[in-house]
This record gives C-alpha cells, structure tokens and sequence, in this order.
C-alpha cells in the first residue's frame, strides 16, 4: 500500500501545466471548481462519459423519479458557471485506456489526451443479475437516463420488487411506494440498512416502510430472475418463492469504475488504490465513489460512496495537485430521505457500538442516536434532527476504527 | 458577492455552517440552511466559495453584485 511520502518525495513542486479530469459529475467539478478556487490558471480539461451537463445523483432516486423535479433542476451548476469555470468540457467520450507513465488518456471517440496531472474520477457502475439486461422492465439507477426509464415504467398499481436493501434499494423502495406503486423490498438482512444503522434505528426504518405499505421479504438471498416472453415476470428467492413483478430494481452494491485502468500500471482494487494524499501515482490522482485511498486517522484503506465525499475529496485532490501534500482524512457523512424520515449519518456506525438516544425520541420520529465504542463517539444518527446531529460532530472521537 | 440558496434542494448536512457560520445556519426543526448574510465581506468571499461548491444539495449560489 503507498504510505505517506512514498510517492511525495518524487512529487513536484510546482503546480502543473495543465490537468485532465476524467468523470464529469460531482468529484469531477468539484476538483476543477477547487482548481480555479485555489487560483490555478492552467489548462483544465474534463473528460465526461454522458452526455449530460454535470448533474446530481441523490435527488434521482428522491425529486427525480418522483416526477417533483424536471431533470434540469438536478443540475449541478447552470451553464453560465460551468463556463465561468473557463475549462473545456469534453462530454458524450469515454475514456478507454490509461498510461501512467506518459499519463496519456485515450478515449472512445479517438482523442490522445495528456497532461501533467491526471484526475479519475469515473465513480461506479451498478451490479446486475445474470440475464438482466436481455428482460424488459429490469432497472438500475445510477444515472439520470436509468432514472428516466425507471420512472416511465411504473405507474401506480404495478408490483415492483426491489433487491437490495442498503441505502439506495431503500431509497427507491419508499420513493416509488409514495408514488403508488406496490413495492416489495428483498435483501439479506433482517431489517433495510441493518448492516449501516445497526438493529434500533433500521428496525424504526422497517417500520416506517410496512406502515408505508412497502412490504419487506428480508433475510432472504435473490437466486434470480424469472422472465417470460422478453420482460420479467419474477423474483426468484433463496427459499423458493418466486414473487410476482411488473418491474425489477436492481440495487444491490456498485463497482468502482475502473475496468478502463487495466494495462495502466496503477493498483486497481476494489476502487483506484492511493495514498493519503489522495495519489494513485505520480501525476494522478482519484476522487471520489472510485477513489480508496489510505485514511490515515483509521490507518486502513477507505472507499466512501456519498455525497460529500465526492466533493471534500476533489478539494483535497486540486490542493494536492497544487503542492499543498496534506493527507484526506474526513469524518464520514451521508444521508438519506425515505418518506418523511430525513436521515444523516457523521462518522461510523460499527455494528458493535453501543447505542443510546441523547436527544428527541424514536417514537416521535425525532431523536439523536449516539454510537459509542469502548466509551468513545465514533458516530452519530439523526432521525429528522439534521441540525442536532451536525452539532455533535465535532465530537466524533479522532481516533476511528472502521467497521470492517 | 451576492449569495442566495435553494432551501428546497438544502438536504440539512450543515456542511455550509461547519466551513461558514457567520454566513450559514440551520433551521432548528429540519435543519434546512438559513442566510445569515447575503451579501458578507471580502474576508468571507474564498470560504462561501468554498462552500457553494461543497454543497452536497447544489443548494448555494454565488453571484457577483448587482
Ligand atoms: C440514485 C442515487 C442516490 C444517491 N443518494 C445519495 C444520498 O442521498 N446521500 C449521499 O450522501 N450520497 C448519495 N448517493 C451517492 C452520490 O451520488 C455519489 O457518492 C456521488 O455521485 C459520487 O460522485 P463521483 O463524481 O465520484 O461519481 P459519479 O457521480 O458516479 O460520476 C462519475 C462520472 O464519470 C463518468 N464516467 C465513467 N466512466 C468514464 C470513462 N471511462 N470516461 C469518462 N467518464 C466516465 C460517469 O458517466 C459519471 O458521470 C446517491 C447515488 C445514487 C446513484
Ligand atoms: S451545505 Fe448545502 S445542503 Fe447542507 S445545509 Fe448548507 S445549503 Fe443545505
């Protein structure tokens, strides 16, 4: 694993000459907002793989397809301040290939681009089911097409089956619900984010679902999907029922993006490997979803997928570019919104912490939830009191171990 | 420097309050950000930069004077 310093002592000081982020979504603006920020004038090129002008992904599974928001509203920036941002957008291209040592991309289209700093910022593409892609009304959601297709196929009294009960699985599960749909949620664990909130606040959240009228197959693997004339027909679970769907969402985990890096010379594993700096190689860096890079407070290898991940990194990736060489190591923090519950997670919630209400109550909905190892705040859980967890964030111990 | 937001994209992740208070606050019931200063001094300009761009609802927006 590069340490500290391994690479830094070959890094350069100066600020390079020009800069090729490759992903044009929420890392990748970010680190070329920071760029500009932090007064580089150099050439900056974003390379982006969809056609869209940079948009949002959380409000896809929330406003979006919802139908409460036309796409354009899930923009990240207007066009005037992308063009403010005074870098060429170069969007609908894919990159296909990575040299490290000439830090050469090359892309779909048939571009050689170089330059002096390289930012991988592709994020990650969903997990599928053998077959999926060959049945009609099989859906993922990662980005504002998905979104789209997904949102175009349901309407109210068709029976959708989730599978995947972490965040994203439940997300859409109570988005489509409060549309009208008939929703059954599937997944392993015995309550919706389980694994993330640990058994208090996910057992608060399966009720809230089944009040909802989402009802929830979980403790249960998906063995497959049944079909029938082209479109799918079912649900096949590990203890033989077969439930019946209009349509599927598949949600159950993403793959950093990095299939494009083979042949590159970096490390690629589970996400592009770096250093606390955020470096995965002389000259190029990784923000983002695709990004696990060595944390130094937890002094392990982290990927985050969240939002503000995305962004607190890119700042971390332009200010290393820019020769500042300081380590990125963010208190973790997501959040989600599932019917009126408004959810929002700082640091880690290990499945061994101890939990205990310090504000509110669950049974007004409203409540702070501690989580505490060996004594120590080592994360905390809010339930409609976003401001109220925020406040203890500082709090967090320094010294993290994360769950595993 | 003129600032406005967007409570209705704001997800109440405070992140704007951490790097600016004396900009940025929250709601105390859903934690939907409040402008405390539309219009803050120079010193204050490079950190609500900052923070528009980190944003994670795209909420704030920062525009040059009128
Ligand atoms: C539906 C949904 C809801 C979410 N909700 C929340 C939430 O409520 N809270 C939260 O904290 N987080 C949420 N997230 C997670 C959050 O959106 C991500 O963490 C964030 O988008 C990561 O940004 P990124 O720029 O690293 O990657 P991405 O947003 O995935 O962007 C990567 C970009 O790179 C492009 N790309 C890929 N390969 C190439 C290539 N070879 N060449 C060029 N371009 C390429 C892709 O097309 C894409 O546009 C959600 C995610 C999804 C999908
Ligand atoms: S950082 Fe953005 S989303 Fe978070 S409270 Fe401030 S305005 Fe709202």
């Amino acid at each position: 694993m590069p340490r500290r310093g391994d690479l830094g002592r070959r890094g350069r000081v100066s600020s390079p000459a020009d800069v090729l982020v490759v992903g044009a979504s929420a890392a990748g603006l970010a680190t070329v907002e920071a760029l500009r920020r932090k007064g580089y004038s150099g050439r900056v090129t974003v390379l982006g793989a969809e056609a869209h002008l940079p948009y949002d992904r959380p409000p896809l599974s929330k406003q979006v397809l919802a139908g409460d928001w036309e796409p354009e509203r899930a923009r990240l920036r207007p066009p005037d301040a992308l063009s403010s941002l005074d870098a060429e957008f170069l969007l609908g291209d894919s990159a296909v290939s990575l040299d490290a040592a000439t830090r050469t991309v090359r892309t779909a289209a048939g571009r050689v681009l170089t330059a002096e700093a390289v930012v991988i910022a592709t994020g990650l593409r969903p997990r599928t089911l053998p077959g999926q892609e060959n049945l009609a009304g099989v859906h993922v959601l990662r980005t504002l097409d998905d979104t789209l297709a997904l949102r175009a196929d349901v309407w109210p009294g068709s029976r959708v089956v989730v599978v995947g009960d972490g965040v994203l699985g439940s997300e859409i599960a109570a988005t489509l619900s409060a549309m009208g749909a008939r929703v059954t949620l599937t997944g392993p664990q015995p309550a919706p984010m389980a694994m993330q909130f640990g058994p208090l606040a996910a057992g608060l959240l399966a009720r809230l679902h089944t009040e909802r009228g989402v009802e929830l197959r979980l403790g249960t693997a998906t063995i497959g999907l049944v079909g029938k004339n082209g479109r799918i027909a079912g649900v096949q679970l590990a203890d033989g029922t077969v439930l019946p769907a209009d349509v599927v969402v598949v949600a159950f985990g993403a793959a950093p993006v990095t299939e494009w890096l083979s042949g590159s010379g970096l490390r690629c594993d589970n996400g592009v490997v770096c250093d606390s700096r955020c470096r995965a190689a002389d000259g190029i860096y990784a923000a983002g979803d695709v990004a696990r890079w060595h944390h130094e407070t937890f002094d392990s290898l982290l990927r985050l997928e969240n939002r503000t991940n995305a962004t607190e990194q890119a700042v971390a990736v332009a200010g290393n570019i820019l020769g500042e060489d300081r380590p990125y190591a963010p208190v973790p923090y997501f959040w989600t919104n599932q019917f009126d519950a408004r959810i929002h997670v700082h640091g880690l919630l290990p499945a061994d912490a101890e939990v205990s209400i310090v504000d509110g109550s669950p049974e007004d909905r409203r409540f702070v939830a501690d989580y505490r190892v060996d004594g120590e705040l080592v994360g905390v859980l809010g339930w409609n009191m976003p401001k109220q967890a925020r406040q203890r964030r500082a709090d967090i111990a320094r010294v993290l171990t994360p769950s595993g | 420097m003129k600032v406005t937001v967007d409570e209705e994209k704001c997800c109440g992740a405070g992140t704007c309050v951490l790097l600016a208070p004396a900009v940025f606050d929250q709601r105390d019931e859903d934690g939907i950000v409040i402008l405390l200063d539309e219009r803050p001094g120079e010193d204050l300009h490079a950190i609500v930069r900052e923070a528009a761009s980190v944003c994670p609802g795209a909420a704030i927006s920062v525009g040059e004077d009128a």
